[in-house]
């Protein structure tokens, strides 16, 4: 693959050769396809999923899958497939908010913090030692525990605990590309700082950040279910795929589908998400690796 | 060393003060009368009165957190609402049982990733590598609490081989601490064969090979041993994520742990609880961190230097 590039000095659009080098990676690629699978049926839940989230069928309780019911149904005699599908809309919308939220928050100190330097620079990379000295779901908890159990409540704890990670990713790089030539050079001819910063800095930063997404979005989908499945999160009617789990857990070994189904959802869409971000790590970012 | 100890004390005391001031203003920031959800949901006026004199509410913000740390050095951590029994006796009965746990999942994790790292290093490219990468993605992607389940679904409804759960003799220890090294077992082996393949790539493995060091000394001697001191840094991280799924593994396996505890509390919304929790579990994960820079200063004389 090296000697490719050195035969070859790249004369693409940095967005082509992303492209050229990221469809290599065939892993990644299915991924994403499994992930936009996942987004379209989440999506499109109202009208593809075939019972809806709460419809309660008395003559079907705690039945094994079927071609009634393809994941079976739980104590009330809802489908599960069904609810597997609305609950994706409630995951995938909690991994996308939180880690937007976090992410937007932290590239922003962290790039202040990296482009100013100084007394700013220590106060907010104190506050982000302080924020990582708490491990993560601990500061979701206590967020939780603050403001109220509740799926919102949930989002706003995971992005609070996504922020120190891309602050110290997005300081690391600014700190680099600040003493880059074309950005001194930009400076030299009075650009200004937050032109400076938006302009010239951000996109440098932008390849490390967009792999981290795609892990965090992993991270925090795990967080959410697991917040909801300890009874934190989502409240017990809600598809939750945590909250379901909850629910199944009385059945081991009697009704196993409550268990098993949203478990493998969470673990799929997880998955899904790690090996995109490695995907796109490799595609991306050569410093990274 | 002396000089970088030095450095590093007095580096973290700023952090722990900040956090205990977190902790401090947690209660100040929920909404409501901090009297009046210290003193409980059934308390009386009086008894709010009362709690408000103790907890010196009238006071400035200032001294009442000093109060507050000269109370928390002391372990007067107050009462849980809803046991009326004191914070620190409360904590003191499960800080044990998560201990142990802790410890046996790091133990088993780190000598298995640290394992499956070194032999999917060495084996670059093979079959082996290859399942070891499968194993540790999905490893990391395993949410543990569906792992529990299966677990006690299989052996323990179905065979009937180990407890459901609760406190007691080794075999309750069987499948909580496989549940909780789990995830940690895999990142250590996506991080170990990173690190190994690094050191691959230096010139005294080189210089070993040219020399005409037999296959198993260079893996031993001169890739092994620098490849494992970034891992023990990761180790100490590792450390803070088991507190964290400490919490949700005893709640699925019914451990009488501080995880359940902390779970319990916040269902009953039993502040003073909480608050010692929250601040517990940070300390430790500092001060863990804290022993693992020390120990990183040890094996990697360079670090001191900086």
């Amino acid at each position: 693959m090296s000697d490719l590039a050195l035969a070859a000095p790249s004369l693409r659009s940095p967005a082509a050769e992303f492209w050229r080098r990221f469809r290599r990676k065939h892993v990644a690629v299915v991924a994403g396809c499994v992930l936009l699978a996942m987004i379209f049926a989440a999506l499109a839940a109202p009208w593809i999923a075939p019972y809806g989230p709460a419809t309660p069928d008395y003559d079907n309780v705690l039945a094994g899958p079927s071609w009634q019911h393809l994941c079976g149904t739980d104590t009330f005699g809802r489908d599960i497939f069904s609810r597997i599908l609305w609950g994706g809309r409630i995951s995938l919308t909690v991994g996308f908010v939180s880690v937007a939220m976090g992410g937007l928050a932290g590239v922003v100190l962290g790039l202040i913090s990296g482009f100013f330097g100084g007394l700013v620079d220590s106060l907010i990379m104190r506050l982000m030692d302080v924020l990582l000295a708490f491990p993560g779901i601990l500061l979701a908890i206590g967020v939780v525990a603050l403001l109220g159990p509740g799926i919102d409540n949930v989002i706003y704890a995971i992005a609070v605990f996504s922020v120190p990670v891309f602050a110290r990713l997005v300081r690391g790089s600014t700190l680099a590309l600040k003493q880059t030539l074309y950005v001194q050079a930009a400076r030299s001819i009075g650009v200004r700082a937050p032109l400076l910063m938006l302009r010239h800095i951000l996109p440098g930063t932008l390849p490390s950040v967009i792999v981290y997404c795609s892990l965090r979005v992993g991270t925090s989908i795990l967080t959410a279910a697991a917040l909801s499945f300890i009874g934190l999160g989502a409240p017990p009617p809600s598809p939750e795929w945590g909250a379901m789990l909850a629910e199944g857990r009385s059945y081991l070994g009697v009704a196993d589908q409550i268990t098993l189904f949203p478990g493998l959802a969470i673990f799929i869409t997880v998955l899904a998400f790690n090996l995109l971000g490695d995907g796109l790590r490799d595609a991306l970012d050569q410093k990274l690796r | 060393m002396l000089e970088y100890l030095i450095r590093r004390l007095t580096g973290t005391i700023p952090v722990l003060l900040a956090v205990a001031a977190f902790v401090f203003l947690f209660v100040h920031m929920l909404p409501g009368d901090p009297a009046r959800l210290v003193a409980g949901p059934d308390a009386t006026p009086q008894d709010i009165a009362a709690v408000r004199a103790d907890m010196g509410l009238d006071r400035p913000l200032v001294m009442q957190f000093l109060r507050y740390l000269s109370d928390t050095a002391r372990l007067q951590l107050g009462r849980s609402i809803k046991t009326h029994q004191t914070v620190a006796e409360l904590i003191g009965e499960r800080f044990m049982p998560t201990l142990l746990l802790t410890v046996f999942a790091m133990a088993w994790s780190v000598v298995v990733g640290v394992g499956i790292g070194v032999l999917s290093g060495v084996k670059r490219g093979r079959w082996q590598d290859q399942v070891a990468m499968v194993l540790a993605i999905s490893g990391i992607s395993f949410p543990g609490f569906w792992l529990g389940l299966l677990l006690i679904d299989l052996f323990s409804v179905r065979l009937g081989w180990l407890p459901t759960g609760g406190y007691g003799g080794w075999q309750n220890f069987v499948l909580p601490a496989f549940t909780l090294g789990t995830a940690v077992a895999a990142v250590m082996a996506r991080f170990t064969r990173s690190a190994f393949v690094e050191v691959t790539a230096e010139d005294y493995v080189r210089t070993a090979r040219a020399k005409g060091v037999p296959e198993r000394g260079v893996i031993w001697k001169h890739t092994l041993r620098n490849a494992l001191i970034p891992v023990i840094t990761l180790t100490g991280l590792q450390f803070g994520f088991l507190l964290g799924g400490a919490i949700v593994v005893e709640t699925v396996f019914a451990w009488p742990g501080l995880g359940r505890l902390l779970v319990d509390s916040v269902a009953f919304r039993d502040y003073p609880v909480i608050q010692a929790e929250i601040l517990l579990f940070s300390c430790e994960f500092v001060l863990i961190n804290l022993i693992v820079d020390l120990l990183y200063a040890v094996v990697n004389p360079e670090i001191r230097l900086r």
